[in-house]
């Protein structure tokens, strides 16, 4: 009974992710939604992983490097996030639209 | 029960990620997600993952957020003027997406509309837990570090890039003179033997 509450809850957050992520002005809430999304791919992992693999859990140790590369990505991301803040003031995406301002 | 409340904050604070007002609320309501997973994650049984979650997602992520968004002046009201023009488009693939999820989901493993109730849904009875009980942290380091250690290696290399990367793309104009930097042939070439050094002050009488 739990195996479906779970894998749709992480169906849920990843839609949420995607909606948040394509219809965002900011860059900050954006980059929070991609963060979302590859939390509900960590759950879906380490549900699957948890029923079906309980010997070896491969899912749960996919679900660590995906962890680490979330990590990584947020960090280029808030960088990237400063630098273009630092050269235009603002934050909104629809801005950014021109090659060389 | 606990599965429920855990759910049904972590289904409200999605939501309210994408539809809060001020940026500052939409990088806190990401926190309570996370420890929202990690309850459910618990629930599981499985206590390495649950501890990892809040150490690296909320400790690190949540954290390099905040410090973002505190650092700059962000637009505090969103005009929600742009969302209708994407609705009909991204509605349509939305119900597909949810329509082809359904084609997954509603199966016989794992039951969702009262369609499918007349099959009793399977009981996974986990035999490995009654010979010898693993942990968590046991089974993952089992794998992790004897056959893929490899694997294991490679992001720290990646998360070593990502902080060199992060470092070079936020050196301003104005730190590229006062970084202090090495002469690295010069620094090999000093030996302490061969190092005679003059003293002008005496630093006890001054």
């Amino acid at each position: 009974m739990m195996l479906e509450h779970i894998l749709v809850l992480s169906a849920y957050l990843f839609s949420i992710g995607i909606y948040g992520l394509i219809t965002s002005q900011n860059m900050v809430r954006a980059l929070m939604c991609l963060e979302l999304i590859l939390n509900a791919v960590n759950i879906n992992f380490v549900t699957f992983s948890d029923f079906f693999d309980s010997r070896q859990l491969k899912g749960n140790i996919f679900s660590i490097f995906v962890i680490a590369i979330a990590a990584a990505e947020v960090a280029i991301g808030s960088a990237i996030v400063s630098s273009i803040y630092r050269t235009r003031k603002s934050t909104r995406i629809n801005q950014s639209t021109l090659l060389n301002k | 029960m606990i599965l429920s409340v855990l759910s049904s904050l972590v289904l409200v604070s999605g939501l309210m990620v994408v539809r809060a007002k001020n940026p500052v609320h939409s990088v806190l309501f990401p926190i309570l997600v996370f420890c929202d997973t990690s309850g459910l994650l618990l629930l599981l049984g499985l206590d390495f993952s649950a501890m990892i979650f809040p150490v690296v997602h909320i400790g690190a992520i949540a954290v390099s957020f905040l410090f973002v968004v505190m650092m700059f002046h962000i637009q505090i009201a969103e005009i929600h003027e742009e969302v209708l023009r994407y609705l009909p488009v991204s509605g349509i693939i939305g119900l597909i997406f949810w329509w082809e999820m359904f084609f997954i989901l509603d199966n016989e493993t794992i039951p969702l509309l009262p369609t499918q109730r007349n099959t009793t849904s399977l009981r996974y009875t986990v035999y490995a837990v009654k010979v010898r009980s693993w942990t968590n942290l046991e089974t993952l380091g089992n794998l992790l570090y004897t056959y893929y250690f490899v694997w294991f290696l490679v992001p720290s290399l990646i998360l070593l890039v990502a902080m060199i990367g992060a470092i070079v793309l936020t050196m301003h104009r104005t730190t590229h003179g006062a970084v202090k930097r090495q002469d690295v042939f010069r620094r090999n070439a000093i030996s302490f033997r061969r190092t005679i050094m003059r003293r002008t002050t005496d630093p006890i009488t001054r």
